[in-house]
């Protein structure tokens, strides 16, 4: 009615049916709750903690921890603080984020290109994995991947050995243990080194092949370089690492590595489930990439390889980077199943034992939250930073 | 839609509210119904069965304090927690007293709680195989070891391999369950809990003959009740319901001979009774408080051995846990 | 006129060329196992290899959950058949794995709610029946005040109340799946309009939830609402222990049903707004009556896919000591009165069996729809 009559004069009518006006007392309503809605809790928290002498500050962080942690990448032990073991946990959060993200990449392009296969047996079995694992929850195939598979593994002194000295057993995976002596860093040099003369070659290359045509080995030199060089250093050098082998004493081995039937577990399970959305994801990419291009490909005389390589994945690739971005998000957030299986992840340690020993719920959980926030936030941003500079130039 | 909602959840609010402002006693009075918080699952102290009874010596002191207020042991809601927010539930006041096998320890008693007696004296152990042949706890360098996460148990066994300057894997897990199964498994060479959960824990095993509890004795782990602090009366009450049925041991007083007893000319057994005096009185309660306790519950004596001694599968010794005039520890002030 | 001639030039071919042989098969069996299968060496040796595995491992699934398996008896008999499941182990679990230990005599009341459940819930996803906005109502008003009394008890009715902590297994999964959609969704369509909205202030509001929720793991919101909440409340309103991962899961749905719902809002075409507004209808009437039933329309693929996310993902409650479906299994699997070999992968199997069956029912249904949805909007 308002509309009508201030076609006719530009009298605004009532104040209550101005939009504006509505529009602001809304959100003074809403501003007005939500401040009630936090100064109450802030309010009730606080007397809370208060009365169950609840600690409040931030004190606890340099307190001497006082248990132990079994998988610890930068040192740790029970006299390290609360605030070592927080960066104990998110180093092992990182790493079961990285190794998983690395591993259900493969597995899921691996599945996605193997469903649009012309094999129709391989497609078909492709489609059972995909409708399989998405459908059944995750914590039910981490405790399967834990219970059922990796703890009927044998006891130490009957383990499974695997040529090159590496044993398996229901304690996990033991490696030799890799003892760097002198000279060794010569061999970290030439590493580095052929990396990066690798990526200079890869550009030279790419140069030359704009400008004649002319394409240059650029994997085998890589290799030459990363693989030949050091090798050539390390034996030059009369082999400084040398590694040490487990050798069963007591209870286990002793010396090498030892990888945890909990992180194994952990691993296989986020990787496996992830990449079945993966999958899914790079299908939907590779057939929104128009039958055209890959005919003309044919026709340019590309083979099904090339084709696949050079035409259809980096186009795929737009349609396939933001969603496969929240995937990897996922697979990250996931890891916090890892309490359920007793890997020492970020929640299982601090979240979990740290919160427990000090009583800190509070400040645990803001701080927990926090990391998991501030990891979505960043990647999503470089992710954006990625998606702008690839994406479709429109002509 | 949204105000619906909005009422609805306040309604399911109100349903599990509590109310922790007035006085304890008044409320459970009010509510005619103790909220006992107890373990989720651990044999001979607090285990439900797959019906929903609970059985157990701290549900039983649950039950006794039901019969000490409300003179009806049947009176009680079980809450199971487990040993990551047993504490936070009853500072928020959620349970009116805490029963499940804590251990009392100085800080603690500065986060706001009172432990009452000690209703059992405990100390952390380790079980082994037998096939292992190890004799002794101090024989366990490099082994592994399955704990539970967030007690002190886990700070102990850091504690004690240091001092004995010996190395460990600890693989810790949040419920005594998955503990117990990554034990069974093989992940574990060793478990530690406390011995008397070590006992119960055997006898979830498949095959029980085939493991073994070590000696050694690696903590002190006095397990008792516990409520809030500000509310002596409460307090007073809890305490003194064990206080209760320990006198009843010490004076031969049982369920089955309680009301002979009533007519008994010994004084102290006419003022445990409430037949001389106003004891209950002064604890806010009826006179037929320790009555209720020993015709319902049981005294201490009874309810040790039906749950976790020579009557239970537990089959525990008394040991420190005998009455002081038997050479235990357990001592009751007098009633008078 | 020469071309009369034209026969008796020598380049001209007299007889018939012979005929070729018949193209390869095109059709038929055998042609479609050359083009699917045998297409390259490469393609053969997959083929191969594939069919191995299928071989090796079906056959002995179905020997281990049928053929073989223990279908009645003891722990005795499991013990001594270790080829195959042991069926006898769920049977006997059955009731537990159901209800956890919600009171015998009054486990009807937990069978009514779900039947009800389901008979709203297949009138409301079966399009083309009759009235589906009053079953909304029921679905939406009426069943979570009803499942709440029966559920619950009200001893005013005589129906006694049945504490929270009893209830478990397949209850409390279902249960805690249509908490999660009942108040995720109204939640989820309000974020997203607040999300799409002019407000500033209303706009910041649902843009810093929706990714403050999406952001952090579930199991941490878990935690938040079991430890926090109480923290948070005044003490006359501390929550139920199982109301708070209610509330925990109905927040955390509803930030991931606010981003499906703000994208069917978007795909809505801006004439549908222009065109009411142009009839003066109100914001409110033109989102019920318009915007909102066509956005919800295109988007039941997507509800459908976080309501499938959702379900799976009750199983995480168990961390704040919930005893859903999936617990039960783990805590019957350590029955020691059971042990043996073949209860582990029996209690999964049969776990992953009932997630799988209704997940994927789920998502055959959300198939159905897209296609039925992009078939409509072709004309």
């Amino acid at each position: 009615m308002a509309n009508t009559s201030t076609l006719v004069k530009p009298d605004r009518g009532s104040i209550l049916n101005d939009p504006k006006a509505r529009s602001l007392f809304y959100q003074v309503v809403l501003a007005a709750v939500v401040i009630a809605v936090f100064y109450g809790a802030y309010s009730n928290t606080s007397r809370h903690m208060a009365d169950a002498h609840i600690p409040t500050g931030f004190s606890f962080w340099n307190a001497v921890a006082g248990f132990d942690i079994n998988q610890t990448l930068i040192p740790y032990t029970q006299l390290s603080t609360y605030g070592r073991a927080f960066w104990v946990g998110l180093v092992n959060t990182l790493l079961v984020a990285v190794l998983g993200i690395v591993l259900t990449t493969i597995i899921g392009f691996t599945v996605g290109v193997a469903r649009l296969s012309p094999n129709w047996i391989v497609a078909k079995v492709a489609m059972v994995y995909v409708e399989v694992i998405r459908n059944i929850p995750l914590l039910l195939q981490l405790l399967f991947w834990y219970n059922a598979v990796l703890k009927p593994l044998p006891a130490p002194k009957q383990s499974i050995q695997i040529p090159g000295g590496i044993f398996l057993n229901n304690r996990g995976i033991i490696v030799p243990d890799p003892q760097f002596g002198a000279g060794s860093g010569w061999v970290g040099l030439a590493l580095l080194f052929g990396i990066v003369a690798s990526f200079g070659f890869y550009g030279w290359a790419s140069v030359r092949q704009k400008k004649t045509g002319q394409q240059a080995p650029v994997l085998l030199v890589a290799a030459a370089l990363i693989i030949g060089l050091p090798l050539l250093v390390f034996f030059l050098l009369g082999s400084p690492i040398t590694f040490e082998a487990p050798v069963l004493k007591g209870f286990n081995f002793r010396g090498g590595r030892q990888i945890f039937p909990e992180l194994a577990a952990l691993l296989l399970g986020l990787s496996v489930y992830t990449a079945s959305f993966i999958a899914e994801i790079v299908r939907a990419g590779i057939q929104s990439v128009g039958r055209g291009q890959s005919e003309a490909a044919h026709a340019l005389g590309l083979n099904a390889r090339q084709t696949l390589r050079l035409v259809v994945i980096p186009q795929a690739m737009r349609v396939i980077i933001p969603p496969l971005t929240s995937q990897y998000l996922n697979l990250t957030k996931n890891s916090s199943l890892a309490v359920f299986i007793g890997y020492p992840d970020l929640v299982a340690v601090f979240a979990g034992t740290v919160l427990n020993q000090t009583g800190a719920a509070v400040q645990v959980m803001a701080i927990t939250m926090a990391v998991y926030l501030v990891i979505s936030l960043v990647t999503s941003f470089a992710m954006n930073l990625f998606n702008k500079r690839n994406a479709l130039v429109e002509r | 839609m949204l105000k619906f909602a909005a009422g609805l959840l306040g309604l399911a609010f109100c349903a599990g509210a509590t109310f922790a402002q007035a006085g304890t006693l008044d409320t459970v009075k009010g509510r005619g119904q103790l909220i006992c918080g107890a373990n989720t699952a651990l044999a001979g102290f607090g285990i439900p069965d797959s019906s929903g009874n609970w059985t157990g010596l701290d549900v039983d002191f649950c039950r006794a304090v039901a019969a000490a207020v409300l003179g009806d042991p049947t009176k009680v809601k079980f809450i199971p927690l487990n040993a990551k927010d047993r504490f936070t539930a009853l500072q928020s006041g959620e349970v009116d007293v805490l029963s499940r096998n804590s251990t009392w320890t100085s800080s603690r008693d500065n986060q706001a709680m009172l432990f009452g007696p000690v209703n059992f004296y405990d100390g952390q152990g380790f079980m082994v195989r037998k096939k292992q042949n190890v004799s002794s706890a101090k024989e366990l360098d490099g082994a592994s070891i399955c704990v539970q996460q967030g007690t002190t148990t886990e700070l102990n066994l850091a504690d004690y391999f240091r001092t004995n300057k010996m190395k460990y894997d600890s693989v810790a897990f949040q419920d005594e369950d998955t503990v117990l199964k990554a034990y069974e498994s093989g992940r574990c060479d060793a478990l530690t809990t406390d011995s008397s959960g070590l006992y119960a824990e055997r006898l979830r095993l498949t095959a029980p003959d085939d493991h073994m509890v070590l000696p050694e004795i690696i903590s002190k782990e006095p397990l008792s009740p516990a409520v809030r602090q500000g509310d002596d009366q409460w307090f007073n009450i809890v305490r003194w319901t064990h206080y209760a049925m320990l006198t009843g041991e010490e004076l031969g007083v049982t369920s089955k001979n309680v009301d002979d007893m009533m007519k008994s000319e010994n004084p102290d057994i006419r003022r445990l009774l409430g037949v001389e005096g106003d004891q209950g009185k002064g604890f806010g309660l009826g006179n037929d408080w320790a009555y209720n306790i020993i015709k319902k519950v049981g005294n201490y004596g009874e309810v040790f051995d039906r749950n976790v001694g020579e009557g239970s599968p537990l089959k525990v010794k008394r040991g420190i846990n005998a009455l002081w005039n038997k050479g235990g520890l357990q001592y009751a002030p007098p009633i008078r | 006129m020469s071309d009369l001639t034209i026969g008796s030039r020598t380049y001209l071919q007299r007889e018939k060329n012979p005929a070729l042989p018949p193209p390869r098969l095109t059709s038929g069996p055998l042609a479609w196992v050359r083009q699917n299968l045998f297409s390259s060496i490469g393609s053969s040796v997959l083929t191969f290899l594939f069919l191995a595995l299928a071989l090796w491992i079906i056959p002995s699934l179905i020997d281990f959950a049928f053929v073989k398996a223990v279908w009645s008896g003891d722990a005795a008999t499991c013990r001594a058949n270790l080829d195959g499941a042991c069926w006898a182990f769920i049977r006997d679990k059955f009731d537990y794995l159901r209800y956890g230990s919600y009171p015998i005599d009054q486990r009807w009341r937990v069978d009514v709610t779900e039947v009800v459940g389901a008979v709203l819930i297949f009138w409301l996803l079966w399009n083309g029946a009759p009235r589906r906005n009053v079953a909304a109502l029921l679905f939406f008003i009426v069943y979570p005040i009803l499942a709440f009394v029966l559920l619950r008890g009200a001893p005013l009715i005589g129906l006694p109340v049945i504490d929270t902590s009893l209830w478990g297994g397949v209850l409390i999964t279902l249960l805690m799946s249509v908490i999660g959609i009942v108040f995720s969704l109204p939640l989820g369509v309000l974020l997203a309009l607040g999300r799409r909205s002019q407000m500033p202030i209303v706009k910041a509001a649902c843009v810093t939830f929706i990714e403050f929720v999406r952001g952090v793991p579930f199991i941490t919101v878990l935690f938040m609402a079991n430890f926090m909440l109480p923290l948070f409340v005044p003490d006359y309103l501390t929550p139920d222990r199982l109301l708070r991962p209610m509330i925990g899961t109905a927040l955390f749905s509803a930030a991931y049903m606010a981003e499906v719902v703000r994208a069917g809002l978007q795909a809505m075409p801006k004439g549908q707004y222009e065109g009411a507004m142009a009839l003066g209808i109100g914001y409110w009437p033109m989102m019920r009556l318009v915007v909102l039933p066509q956005a919800l329309t295109t988007v039941i693929p997507g509800i459908v896919s976080t309501f499938i996310g959702l379900f799976k993902d009750t199983t995480l409650v168990a961390i704040v000591g919930i005893a859903d479906f999936l617990r039960t299994v783990e805590t019957a699997r350590l029955d020691p009165s059971w042990a043996g070999p073949t209860i582990s992968p029996t209690g999964y199997l049969f776990a992953a069996s009932f997630y799988w069956v209704f997940c994927f029912g789920m998502s055959r249904y959300s198939q159905r729809t897209e296609r039925r949805l992009s078939k409509g909007r072709k004309h």
